[in-house]
């Protein structure tokens, strides 16, 4: 099996790319590149994703054919992609860090600033926090509700339909912290960074 | 709940440690990679580096420091000590690390900081503030705490947060090395006028000693002494937070 990190100069991925490598051993082949041709034959596919919002959209579409090719795996081809932190927060409608920003649009919703209560809550939502899983998944397979996951963000994805949400965690609201439809998986919290129990989540979207 | 973190600071100089845990099962005492490894293992919620190395030559040393521990350790690792450029911070991101802490070039040049949190986001961008006592408030400190800058450390650390720091790591250098606490008041003054996350740092000698830095406000506490010579394990030092109802990752 082929599993592509996609490389589109979106910071920092080292931590994902050890994560996966230490997941996968050598039973599964562990591509880091935007090359079209190898997502295409790729198996699953991991969109991380750091930074903001604007910065990370930006840096997809100055890729030829990325964001095409990404559509093609994902909403013709039906294969499983996990976005990760920012990578989950593109999948909405549009953006609003910085500036208003056009996202990939494969579940409709918007993604907006934490409200941190005038100041009550610190921003960013840094460091481990709970997952509170309101809906049964594969990734979450072997996972115990009320598990630590470690976070890192200032903004949240605000999904319309409610349904695709797996997981909330309770920073000054009840903030998604894990999507799924049909194909499609994300994680606003870092699995690669939240110890044994993050590389179980990355196992279990490897073995999907 | 977002829980309160306990970091483990470990000093690094031409790639070793400097101060090392004396436990008896370890086979190179002086690994960083090993060390950070059982930080982790015991529940340390992040790690921390800080490189000493005094030389120039020795400086790549760290790299590969911070390269073999990412593919081991898969906790937060913060790394700083001699970062003077958005090249630096690239370059260490790069072999691995999930966050850098930047000291003197952030005195000497704030655009260091606004580029790089522009460029890697402020998530990755710690400004680490070494502040000591003076006439009604604190000045800051750069290149390890020898040169007095006559910078208020108050406002640097609203300049900072401005800038696009992500966090800010407060010391206190009339405190550190001590082991009679944190300066429990910088803690408080720095924590309730920033919007970001403080770390605080310089003289745990005591469990309670992390309390009274969570009870100031801090969202995280570091020390280094106390783990290092292994008067406590990280998981003691959880438990201990647990029961006197600080909320913390066990």
């Amino acid at each position: 099996m082929n599993v592509t990190i996609i490389d589109y100069n979106s910071g920092n991925i080292s931590s994902v790319i050890n994560s996966f490598k230490e997941v996968a051993k050598n039973k599964v082949n562990i591509e880091v590149t935007a090359e079209l041709n190898k997502i295409k034959s790729s198996d699953k596919v991991v969109l991380p994703g750091q930074g903001s919002f604007k910065s990370c959209v930006d840096a997809l579409n100055s890729i030829n054919g990325l964001v095409d090719t990404l559509n093609e795996f994902v909403i013709n081809n039906k294969k499983p992609l996990l976005g990760i932190c920012v990578g989950l927060q593109m999948f909405a409608d549009i953006g609003y860090e910085e500036i208003e920003t056009k996202g990939l649009g494969w579940i409709s919703g918007k993604v907006s600033k934490i409200n941190n209560q005038n100041g009550k809550y610190k921003l960013p939502h840094i460091g481990w926090n709970q997952l509170n899983i309101v809906k049964d998944s594969q990734i979450f397979k072997g996972i115990k509700n009320n598990s630590h996951m470690y976070f890192v963000h200032s903004y949240e994805l605000i999904p319309e339909d409610k349904s695709v949400v797996l997981a909330t965690t309770d920073y000054s609201t009840n903030i998604v912290c894990s999507v799924e439809k049909e194909n499609i998986f994300g994680t606003q919290f870092h699995p690669e960074k939240s110890d044994k129990i993050g590389l179980k989540i990355i196992d279990n979207f490897i073995n999907l | 709940m977002l829980k309160n973190r306990i970091i483990p600071c470990l000093d690094v100089k031409n790639g070793r440690v400097v101060k090392g845990i004396n436990f008896v099962d370890l086979k190179d005492a002086g690994d960083p990679v090993e060390q950070a490894k059982i930080y982790s293992d015991g529940g340390a919620d992040e790690i921390c580096f800080l490189d000493i190395t005094a030389s120039n030559e020795n400086r790549d040393t760290i790299y590969d420091v911070v390269d073999r521990t990412s593919k081991k350790c898969f906790v937060p690792l913060t790394v700083g000590g001699g970062v003077r450029s958005v090249e630096d911070i690239n370059k260490l991101l790069n072999c691995g690390a999930d966050k850098v802490s930047i000291n003197t070039a952030a005195v000497q040049n704030a655009k260091v900081v606004e580029d790089s949190s522009r460029k890697f986001g402020s998530q990755c961008i710690v400004v680490a503030i070494d502040a000591k006592r003076n006439d009604g408030g604190w000045e800051i400190f750069t290149h390890g705490g020898r040169n007095p800058t006559g910078i208020n450390a108050l406002e640097f650390a609203l300049k900072m947060e401005k800038c696009g720091a992500g966090e800010l790591l407060v010391t206190s250098m009339d405190k550190d090395g001590t082991q009679s606490g944190y300066d429990i008041e910088l803690m408080q003054k720095i924590s309730s006028s920033v919007n970001i996350p403080v770390i605080a740092s310089g003289g745990v000698g005591t469990l309670d000693h992390l309390v009274d830095g969570i009870k100031s406000g801090a969202s995280a506490v570091l020390a280094a002494s106390i783990f290092h010579y292994g008067t406590y394990s990280v998981d003691e030092a959880k438990q201990y937070l647990a029961s006197k109802d600080i909320p913390v990752r066990i």
